[in-house]
């Protein structure tokens, strides 16, 4: 989820914690999860995305965290960080008990042995979780599942339906024949956008034979490069917050390109936009709370991981922040037309979506004859892309 | 050279065109801080007063907004100590390696801040085993900081000379009086506005502390940058904005005038 | 005062206390107080700040696993090798330095007539005012005043709105976009000190010179000119170097393009790859240390 340039700054103090500290690759993962929950702590320590943990702090309206600290006499100290990277280090100190992770960074913590696996059955709303968001490649691993799911989205194509006509059904719009907008197309600011132009090319170019646009050979990630090198051409700007993007639809700098729902609902209805999910599917993003292995409060951590998944709390977290819910059962307590907006439990929406999973060597889509291109190449990738 | 009066009115009038200019942005966030709209959108089509309300009411501000003051205070107080430290020795001594000492007291500035940033990050965590909190990036403030008390109380020194001191001394003060009753009293002002230029280099700074806070601590462009990232709540950026430029009417006013009545002397 | 104050420090002194022991001893060894005076800062900024530096200097030389993710200590060139071979680097690299060099000049002739007029002919109240409306724009956040760039630039702002009657447009988001903005965020960072060094210059030397028959602009460049170039040197250096290092405007309202800082930040943040960054850092580094160098003669780096 949002690995964006701008969010990035609040973090990024832990950069190369990670690479220093972090790392001691050779500990193995943890596969002993809890049996029974005992008491409650006094305490739980909590790590996530800013906006996943509101206590009414920013505004006296918006907290969910108080009637937990209530219900179950856990009181929460929430720390919110900017990148997965961030996180990662943040989170090897051992000062949290539970972390919301995105699917860029879970695989990490899981190889690592930092957090241990759930045992579902201690978590009676876990029940109530789309079974599409249950046993994913980003939040179990060999059987046993480390995380359960906060929220989920899509990164829509978004176009100015006074400017974009006729209306899109495909990104062709933003690939192949975005010159017809020339400067004022936009695209996500990241290397996981890549992804974007992967998944385009998977419809568009079958000789590629890119079957995950999160596993990419030399080859195909050449491909992809060319791709967005020729789309640079036609960008007004690339956006990473949403108020950025937001304000560039409104004043009408950008007409066409990818965002998220909660952008589109953001604009004003002068702004004359629209945002679809086109042909080819496209890339999106679900996030998972997930329990230390090592930690100190782990009933209230279980406490804390049943509570966000019930239909309440999920409600106000998801819809505070602009994402679908993990739990059917959150439409109800949300706004009138929030699942609606978001597709939420849309088994046809959700199938065409292609969560953020972390490109890494070893290709994800079961290919072992090739070395896939990692993270680091993209990012390398990204820079030559933007010039 | 009499300056002819058509130069003084080309003059007056590139003054107040530039300063229009530096003001319009102002006047933006200034009529934002009412915008009704939550995306800012231009022109405001009505307003309100929900953001000021808002700002007030926000803990998480109000918390920030007192870090930011903690660590621009600290770093000041640490700069003042060691920035006159400096220039009690670069005015009154001549020294191998003076050069070199006082270049090393400008780069933290001269270098840009990602530079300093990246380069503080890595020597806390790795090369000194710091946890990255306040007291890292009060450090890295003072760092930067040092210079402007540096040469603000240098070019004191300077203009004073060395007479008064010798007198003090010669009529028995011991250094610690001398310095306490003729140097420092002259220096007032100018440590005043040294001071004064570092409080506010820190308390806007935005990059050092990106890499020198770690995720716990939140300064107030900190903040300020993780409500552009929570829905609906931008404007509030706006009030805080137009808060401090009003505020800060008060030290600058008064060190203004602490420096203008010295001149007059 | 100077009367007053020795008379005090005379009836003072004639307690011996342990202050007085010490301030004894170090009276008669000059030596021993300039290494007081000067130990703590330069441990300080020697230990803590040039040391740090170094290391960043070493760490450019390492490698990063790219299976684990771990620095690999050891004395590789393939960071400098890139950086030097790789056209994205150079092509960056010249961009940021001309965005920084347009950003400096723009800033200087918009200071030179603002801080003279602040200097020579405002009368001491309007000064007074005009020092003060100087620097408070200082305290609104840099972010703020960006995102207000950022609607004054847009295809609806006020620039859009001022220019496209008279047959132009505004730059848009885009390197002048960013270059204007940055320009407008340092600007007061060079009107101050060319203002300080301008007021130092005594009003009776100007006219000593104009009754011995120099025109105005002949005045202006055979004196004043040497005389606050010390300070014009001072705010270029501000402005350089916070251009050099800055990627948060350049993202704001900079369109798509991108700056050194981006880079590294980059590196650091999203590719863990921390010699990379420390290499590509070293390249403004560089640039600082020659300007440094070329301008240390100029006396401006005592009127930072």
């Amino acid at each position: 989820m949002r690995i964006s340039a701008t969010v990035k700054l609040l973090a990024v103090g832990s950069v190369a914690l990670l690479a220093l500290s972090g790392c001691s690759s050779s500990s193995s993962t943890n596969t002993t999860k809890l049996q029974s929950l005992g008491t409650n702590e006094k305490t739980v320590s909590l790590l996530g995305w800013p906006g996943y943990a509101e206590d009414g702090s920013n505004d006296p309206n918006t907290d969910w965290v108080t009637p937990f600290e209530t219900a179950t006499g856990c009181q929460v100290t929430f720390k919110p960080y900017g990148t997965s990277d961030e996180a990662i280090s943040l989170f090897k100190t051992g000062d949290y008990d539970a972390i919301a992770a995105s699917g860029d960074a879970t695989l990490r913590l899981i190889a690592s042995g930092d957090v241990q696996p759930l045992n579902t059955d201690l978590i009676p709303n876990y029940a109530g979780v789309y079974d599409f968001l249950k046993n994913r490649d980003w939040n179990t691993v060999n059987g046993l599942t480390y995380g359960v799911p906060h929220g989920y989205g899509a990164n829509l194509l978004m176009y100015n339906t006074d400017v974009v006509k006729p209306a899109p059904t495909s990104w062709n719009v933003v690939f192949d024949s975005a010159s017809k907008y020339k400067g004022k197309v936009t695209a996500y600011d990241s290397p996981i956008y890549i992804a974007d132009a992967a998944l385009y090319l998977m419809k568009h170019n079958p000789e590629l034979n890119i079957t995950n646009p999160y596993a990419l050979d030399e080859t195909q990630l050449a491909a992809a490069v060319t791709l967005l090198k020729a789309q640079r051409q036609n960008v007004g700007e690339y956006w990473s917050d949403y108020l950025k993007s937001i304000q560039s639809f409104t004043t009408g700098n950008t007409v066409v390109g990818t965002t998220w729902q909660v952008i589109k609902n953001s604009l004003p209805a002068t702004a004359h936009t629209k945002a679809i999910l086109p042909s080819e599917g496209a890339t999106g993003w679900s996030d998972s709370w997930m329990v230390a292995s090592k930690a100190k409060s782990p009933n209230c951590a279980y406490a804390w991981l049943n509570y966000i998944d019930s239909p309440q709390a999920n409600a106000a977290a998801t819809e505070y922040f602009g994402e679908a819910p993990a739990t059917a059962d959150a439409c109800k307590y949300a706004s009138k037309d929030f699942c609606a907006t978001y597709n939420a439990g849309d088994l046809n929406f959700e199938k065409q979506i292609w969560y953020w999973t972390t490109p890494v060597a070893n290709c994800l889509d079961g290919r072992t004859d090739v070395k896939c291109t990692d993270y680091a190449a993209w990012t390398k990738a990204w820079q030559d892309i933007k010039g | 050279m009499r300056i002819s009066k058509s130069a003084k009115v080309v003059l007056a009038s590139i003054t107040s065109l530039i300063l229009t200019v530096i003001y319009l942005p102002l006047l933006i966030v200034f009529l934002n801080s009412f915008n009704s709209s939550v995306n800012m959108d231009w022109p405001p089509s009505s307003f309100t007063l929900i953001w000021w309300q808002k700002a007030f009411s926000s803990t998480g501000l109000i918390d920030a907004l007192s870090t930011s003051l903690l660590v621009a205070a600290c770093s000041t107080i640490v700069a003042l100590v060691l920035g006159t430290l400096l220039a009690m020795a670069l005015s009154r001594y001549k020294f191998y390696g003076k050069n070199s000492v006082s270049l090393m007291i400008i780069l933290p500035i001269a270098l840009p801040g990602i530079v300093t940033g990246i380069a503080l990050n890595n020597a806390f965590r790795t090369m000194l085993g710091f946890q990255l909190g306040l007291a890292t990036v009060i450090l890295a403030h003072a760092t930067f900081c040092i210079v402007t008390v540096y040469n603000n109380a240098l070019a004191r020194l300077n203009r004073m000379g060395k007479n008064m001191e010798e007198a003090s001394a010669d009529l028995g003060a011991g250094i610690f009086t001398t310095f306490r009753l003729v140097t420092l009293p002259q220096l007032v002002s100018a440590l005043v506005a040294g001071g004064l230029l570092a409080f506010g280099l820190s308390f806007d700074e935005i990059i050092v502390t990106t890499f020198t806070a770690g995720g716990g601590v939140q300064t107030l462009p900190i903040w300020i940058l993780d409500n552009m990232f929570r829905p609906g709540k931008a404007p509030i950026v706006n009030v805080v904005a137009v808060f401090m430029v009003i505020v800060s009417i008060i030290p600058i006013y008064f060190a203004q005038k602490l420096t203008s009545k010295e001149t007059k002397n | 005062m100077a009367l007053n104050s020795g008379a005090k420090v005379g009836s003072e002194e004639i307690r011996p206390t342990f202050a007085h022991r010490i301030s004894t001893v170090l009276y008669s060894k000059p030596k021993l107080r300039l290494r007081l005076l000067l130990s703590a800062p330069v441990i300080w900024l020697g230990l803590v700040y040039i040391a740090a530096l170094l290391a960043l200097l070493i760490t450019a030389f390492y490698t990063v696993d790219s299976f684990t993710g771990n620095l690999q200590p050891g004395f590789a060139l393939t960071n400098f090798i890139s950086l030097f071979t790789d056209s994205l680097y150079s092509a960056v690299t010249l961009r940021t330095i001309g965005i920084a060099v347009g950003v400096t000049i723009i800033d200087v002739l918009l200071a030179l007539p603002i801080a003279f007029f602040m200097a020579k002919i405002a009368s001491p109240k309007l000064r007074g005012v005009l020092v003060i409306s100087i620097l408070m724009p200082l305290w609104a956040s840099y972010l703020v005043k960006a995102y207000a760039w950022r609607s004054v630039l847009s295809n609806v702002g006020i620039f859009a709105w001022l220019l496209r009657p008279i047959g132009l447009d505004t730059p848009g988001y885009s390197l002048s976009g960013a270059g204007i903005t940055l320009g407008y965020l340092w600007l007061p960072y060079v009107i101050l000190p060319i203002y300080s060094s301008l007021e130092k210059v005594p009003n009776n030397l100007l006219e000593a010179s104009s009754d011995l028959g120099s025109k105005t602009w002949g005045t202006i460049r055979r004196i004043v000119f040497p005389l606050i170039l010390p300070g014009i040197v001072a705010g270029s250096i501000f402005s350089f170097s916070l251009t050099l290092g800055d990627y948060i405007t350049i993202n704001i309202v900079g369109g798509a393009n991108q700056m050194l800082g981006n880079l590294v930040y980059t590196n650091v943040g999203v590719a863990n790859n921390l010699p990379m960054a420390a290499a590509i850092a070293l390249v403004p580094v560089i640039i600082m240390f020659g300007y440094l160098t070329a301008v240390r003669k100029t006396g401006a780096l005592d009127n930072l």
